[in-house]
């Protein structure tokens, strides 16, 4: 979403003193209960509906998954995993990938445009387009390798998690359009309490690692999965079982960023006052002769 | 009037001030998308966009005149035993003491270690530069490559900052050297007071 000033801003990329944050909502959360899913892509239709996007008709690519992988114009997914167990039962997982909208989101970390990122108080981590400079930071930052930069105008681009949407008290247009309510949408404790129940629910009829995908790595995510098997997270089309921001960019964009600044400012100075104290290193018999 | 000797010729002179305003536009560049208090520097280049676009064509261009540089000099700046004596006395050094350091060839051990820091930050920053440069090459390389690769950049761009800022004052502060870059000769008075070995070799 671009364009929509907020007074709920709780970060902001490239930025070192407060967001304007005057206002604050309480934390939402989308909830993917991967055991409801019956991989229509209804969701796909909706966002590309509601966020006037049109994807180019790609080729087939051996697999149910269409488009193949998620773009500028893509920002949701099914992504269709076929994984057989141990006893050749063959389980068909469907993760409906995009945006987790991390608590601690290693693309604002990473970003160098000021207010190119934002994170508003209710949790959505949201792009501002106008504000991108097109170097794809965002992508090295992110753990679950979500954004895409545009062929077509070098922004980076992902779900919003209808932010649009969700700030006139509506929910996102692919939790409006789920058949089966496999996506809902909530605050972030209804969500966790009501993901909880269904986890529960699922390890009754057997599923023993069915378990909350709420990754504490990041902060936990303001989108969550429900898992049947929670064990094995890899197994939904590569799903990271602990994510986390990388340690490289962590001190790339942490530590590192202060302390080499402070060291160049340093070396200046340091001349500067060599420079008053010894004084410069002249040649002598020249000088006098220039005096003479 | 004192005599002049030439220390650089002006095809070496131009290629210097090729590099040296390439390295300003790049640091300018780079240190805008290093810190924010930085960012300011990309309207020097027309904006964030344009400064991201023309950042690594300006380093393109700064390794390759770098290099014509680099392979000149690197015979010249092997440091043997006499160097590390020179840099032990680093006090001496700082405090205009130059009468109690060994006597000097072409460059001195300061020179030469400020030579090699730069070849190995000027080579690092080619190589993970091009590594997450987007949209040309980013998309051939794994992530957790493009991750140290960026972190590298950083380090190395650093290096090279702080390394120049050292560079450009030893100019500054040794009276009579700038001129060896801006007309290509240097007294005779110069030679023999900071590089007496180079002083003899070329009066022969």
């Amino acid at each position: 979403m671009t364009m929509q000033s907020s007074l709920d801003i709780q970060a902001r990329s490239a930025t070192t003193t407060p967001s304007p944050s005057v206002r604050s909502s309480a934390a939402v959360a989308k909830l993917i209960d991967e055991s409801k899913c019956i991989g229509c892509k209804a969701c796909q239709v909706a966002c590309q509906e509601w966020n006037e996007l049109r994807d180019e008709i790609g080729n087939n690519v051996g697999v149910y998954d269409n488009p193949s992988d998620l773009s500028a114009s893509s920002w949701t997914l099914m992504r269709f995993a076929e994984v057989e167990d141990k006893d050749n039962n063959l389980s068909w997982l469907i993760r409906k990938d995009g945006c987790m909208h991390c608590a601690d989101p290693g693309c604002l970390k990473a970003c160098p445009a000021p207010g190119a990122i934002v994170q508003y108080s209710n949790g959505i981590v949201d792009f501002k387009q106008e504000a991108c400079i097109g170097c794809g930071n965002c992508i090295t930052g992110c753990p679950f390798n979500i954004p895409r930069i545009s062929k077509k105008d070098n922004k980076a681009y992902k779900c919003t998690l209808c932010s649009d949407r969700v700030a006139v008290g509506l929910e996102p247009a692919c939790v409006k359009t789920c058949p089966t309510g496999a996506i809902t949408f909530g605050s972030k404790e209804d969500m966790v309490s009501y993901g909880e129940k269904r986890t529960k629910e699922l390890q009754e009829r057997g599923y023993a690692n069915a378990g909350l995908y709420n990754p504490a790595g990041v902060g936990g995510t303001h989108v969550m999965y429900v898992l049947r098997h929670a064990d094995k997270t890899e197994q939904y089309s590569g799903l990271p079982k602990d994510p986390s921001i990388s340690p490289l960019v962590s001190l790339w964009k942490g530590a590192f960023k202060p302390l080499a600044l402070l060291g160049m400012g340093v070396t200046a100075l340091a001349g500067f006052f060599h420079y008053m104290k010894v004084g410069p290193n002249e040649v002598e018999d020249e000088k006098s002769r220039e005096e003479a | 009037m004192s005599k002049y000797l030439q220390r650089y010729s002006d095809q070496e002179r131009m290629n210097h001030w090729i590099v040296a305003i390439c390295f300003i536009l790049a640091a300018l560049s780079g240190l805008a998308f290093f810190h924010p208090a930085l960012f300011w520097l990309v309207n020097l280049f027309g904006g964030g966009p344009w400064a991201r676009i023309l950042h690594p064509f300006i380093g393109v261009a700064m390794f390759g005149f770098f290099l014509i540089s680099m392979l000149r000099y690197w015979h010249h700046n092997k440091l043997d035993d006499n160097d590390r004596k020179w840099l032990r006395q680093w006090r001496d050094v700082a405090n205009n003491r130059e009468d109690m350091l060994p006597e000097v060839g072409r460059y001195n051990g300061g020179q030469k270690v400020v030579f090699w820091i730069t070849v190995a930050s000027t080579i690092t920053l080619i190589v993970t530069g091009v590594i997450f440069w987007r949209p040309y090459f980013a998309n051939l390389f794994p992530i957790e490559l493009i991750r140290l690769a960026s972190l590298l950049h950083a380090v190395a761009a650093f290096t090279l900052i702080v390394s120049t800022i050292v560079h450009v004052y030893a100019a500054i502060w040794v009276k009579g050297t700038l001129r060896a870059m801006t007309r290509g000769n240097v007294s005779e008075a110069w030679a023999k007071k900071h590089h007496s070995n180079w002083h003899r070799e070329v009066t022969r």
